[in-house]
């Protein structure tokens, strides 16, 4: 894999620990993600990893440690805070809107850099349809880029998986996004289907200079698009670095493969 | 949608042969027959304002919101008493501003504590909140009946009476709160389809994960929602007051709109609305049309039909489309 341009520690998490009542669910984890990087946590089922980016994305609070996030620490974050700070996700069970259209969903992604008032909105007039109009040229870059022309005005919730997918993922992107979170973006796809999304993450990456945090199960997909990655195993960080050092990695070779006792 | 559902077709058939039933065998002069048809839709159109609200935070929080025939009740008495001490206008603005307040109140000290709490408990801290809001507005401003004076003539006018024998006599102030109704219908949709504000609301009501993962506050919107359905209930509050007075009874105005919900669906508000209308409208007709045949047939009281007429239509919906008129569809994979 050819080098990348990474730059300066855009989120660094310290010492995270997290726990339902007696359930740790993260035990003291650290990890940081640099710019432009494409940074995959992986792991066995119930290793923590939806609940280490649903720390991140301020939807679980941790009991201990902090994230920083682009300079700022946070002990606390709100899914708002981060929102705002331009950190966007994407699930691993689809979350689409599915009373609206696939152009409804991603102007979604809009919402928050929508600043003309509510009742300028309502009549379309002067600024709020500039506004509209501007942050529409957003969105129709998005699905061109991802392909999904055709399926505009189609409901999500008609098309099949692996578009609603990319939907999702869509509907991250039309926040313009620094860092997106992806969680499990391959999840349940054909072989067809994960391709296209990891050319897409490797387009936005490359393309938007966004970076990328993801979680996937597929051992393949990750090692060939990640630049780190990040192992956990029950709640611990058990490996940390480069593709290759995570494969020579042997608690990382017991945890996937078991051990005998 | 409704074409290849043959219960629903044949349940809409039973109820349009029974609209027009009544003027076919000529058993009511047509002139009755309208009065009879428009005092329906009057009633509906309440119905349909209360059960808009029951629509509005179910979808959005997916609380069912037992409260909302109090909140009726203590919107209709904060502008029937503040209105003793002010010009109406600003009684009316003063109202609202309670009711967001109180929306506010409830999110803070009701809602949140009890975020991913079972639908049971939430269904049971809103029917806390009805008996506290009916105690409490009778704390704030007495128990008697109170009158909301709209300044609109309250004599019927006759219309049509060149058309019909006897014209039909209406009511300017019915005519006002239909119209009054319809413009906040129209509104609230504009708001729910053009507005960032809107679209954050609808984005909550389909998936709360993903509505927070684009910044939007859920605390906020639930906040601004139940604003929305206390603006409903002061609209309602307001009509029925003037038509009937301010009285505790109108908080049973809930249990009518409960039907009304069944019917047109619980995430539905434009299903809430057109609910409202049938429902308004086919027990006015079945008290008024169907009551003597019954009588007659059966040898009995008479009377009563427009009690339960809602209730058995909503059972009947149950039956055939459990989803209601435009309700979510759910086919869960097993």
């Amino acid at each position: 894999m050819a080098e990348r341009r990474t730059g300066d520690v855009i989120l660094d998490v310290k010492n995270l620990s997290l726990r339902f009542g007696g359930v740790k669910a993260l035990t003291d984890i650290s990890f940081d993600v640099r710019e432009h990087e494409i940074r995959a946590i992986i792991g066995p089922n119930g290793a923590g990893k939806s609940s280490m980016l649903n720390c991140i994305n301020g939807v679980y609070q941790p009991q201990q440690g902090s994230i920083q996030l682009r300079g700022r620490t946070f002990t606390h974050m709100n899914p708002r805070r981060v929102a705002e700070m331009g950190v966007a996700r994407t699930f691993q069970n689809l979350a689409l809107f599915k009373g609206m259209s696939v152009l409804e969903n991603i102007m979604t992604g809009r919402n928050l850099k929508m600043r003309s008032n509510l009742l300028a909105q309502a009549l379309r007039i002067g600024p709020a349809l500039r506004e509209e109009v501007e942050h529409r040229a957003v969105v129709e870059n998005i699905i061109d880029f991802l392909e999904i022309q055709a399926y505009r005005k189609t409901p999500v919730g008609r098309l099949p998986y692996g578009l609603q997918k990319r939907v999702d993922l869509a509907r991250a992107l039309a926040m313009e996004p620094k860092v997106l979170l992806l969680d499990e973006p391959m999840a349940g796809m054909n072989l067809e289907e994960k391709q296209d999304m990891c050319r897409f993450i490797l387009d936005v990456n490359d393309e938007f200079g966004t970076t990328i945090v993801l979680i996937e199960h597929d051992m393949g997909v990750v090692m060939d698009i990640s630049d780190r990655l990040v192992v956990l195993d029950y709640g611990k960080k058990i490996g940390d670095g480069t593709p290759d050092e995570v494969r020579a990695n042997q608690a990382v070779i017991d945890a996937y493969l078991g051990v005998s006792h | 949608m409704l074409a290849r559902n043959w219960p629903v077709m044949l349940l809409s058939a039973a109820l349009m042969i029974g609209l027009v039933l009544p003027l076919a065998t000529k058993a009511s002069p047509p002139g009755f027959y309208i009065e009879v048809l428009l005092g329906g839709l009057m009633a509906g159109v309440l119905y349909s304002l209360v059960a808009m609200g029951f629509a509005l935070i179910f979808k959005a929080s997916g609380v069912f919101n037992f409260a909302q025939g109090a909140m009726v009740l203590f919107a209709a008495l904060a502008v029937a008493r503040l209105a003793e001490q002010m010009p109406l206008a600003v009684a009316v603005v003063l109202a609202f501003v309670i009711m967001v307040v109180l929306a506010w109140l409830i999110e803070r000290l009701v809602l949140r504590p009890l975020v991913n709490q079972e639908g049971v408990a939430l269904l049971m801290a809103t029917l806390g909140v009805t008996y506290f809001l009916d105690g409490f507005g009778q704390t704030l401003w007495g128990s008697d009946i109170y009158k909301i004076e709209l300044g609109i003539a309250k004599e019927p006018v006759m219309i049509l009476d060149n058309v019909f024998q006897g014209g039909i006599l209406v009511n300017k102030e019915d005519f006002a709160a239909a119209l009054v109704a319809a413009l906040l219908v129209t509104a609230l949709s504009v708001f729910f389809q053009k507005t960032s504000t809107g679209r954050a609301l609808r984005a909550v009501a389909d998936d709360h994960q993903a509505a927070q993962s684009i910044g939007i506050p859920l605390n906020r919107i639930w906040v601004i929602v139940w604003s929305i359905a206390g603006l409903v209930a002061l609209v309602a509050g307001i009509m029925w007051g003037a038509k009937l007075g301010v009285q505790f009874s109108v908080s049973q105005v809930a249990l009518k709109a409960l039907p009304v919900v069944i019917l047109g669906g619980f995430t539905s508000v434009n299903g809430a609305i057109l609910g409202g209308l049938i429902i308004g409208v086919g027990e006015k007709m079945a008290e008024v049309f169907l009551g003597p045949v019954m009588v007659k047939m059966f040898d009995l009281a008479g009377g009563g039909i427009e009690n339960w007429f809602a209730y058995v239509l909503a059972l009947l919906f149950l039956l055939v489309r459990p989803e209601g008129l435009f309700g979510e569809k759910h086919i869960d994979r097993v």
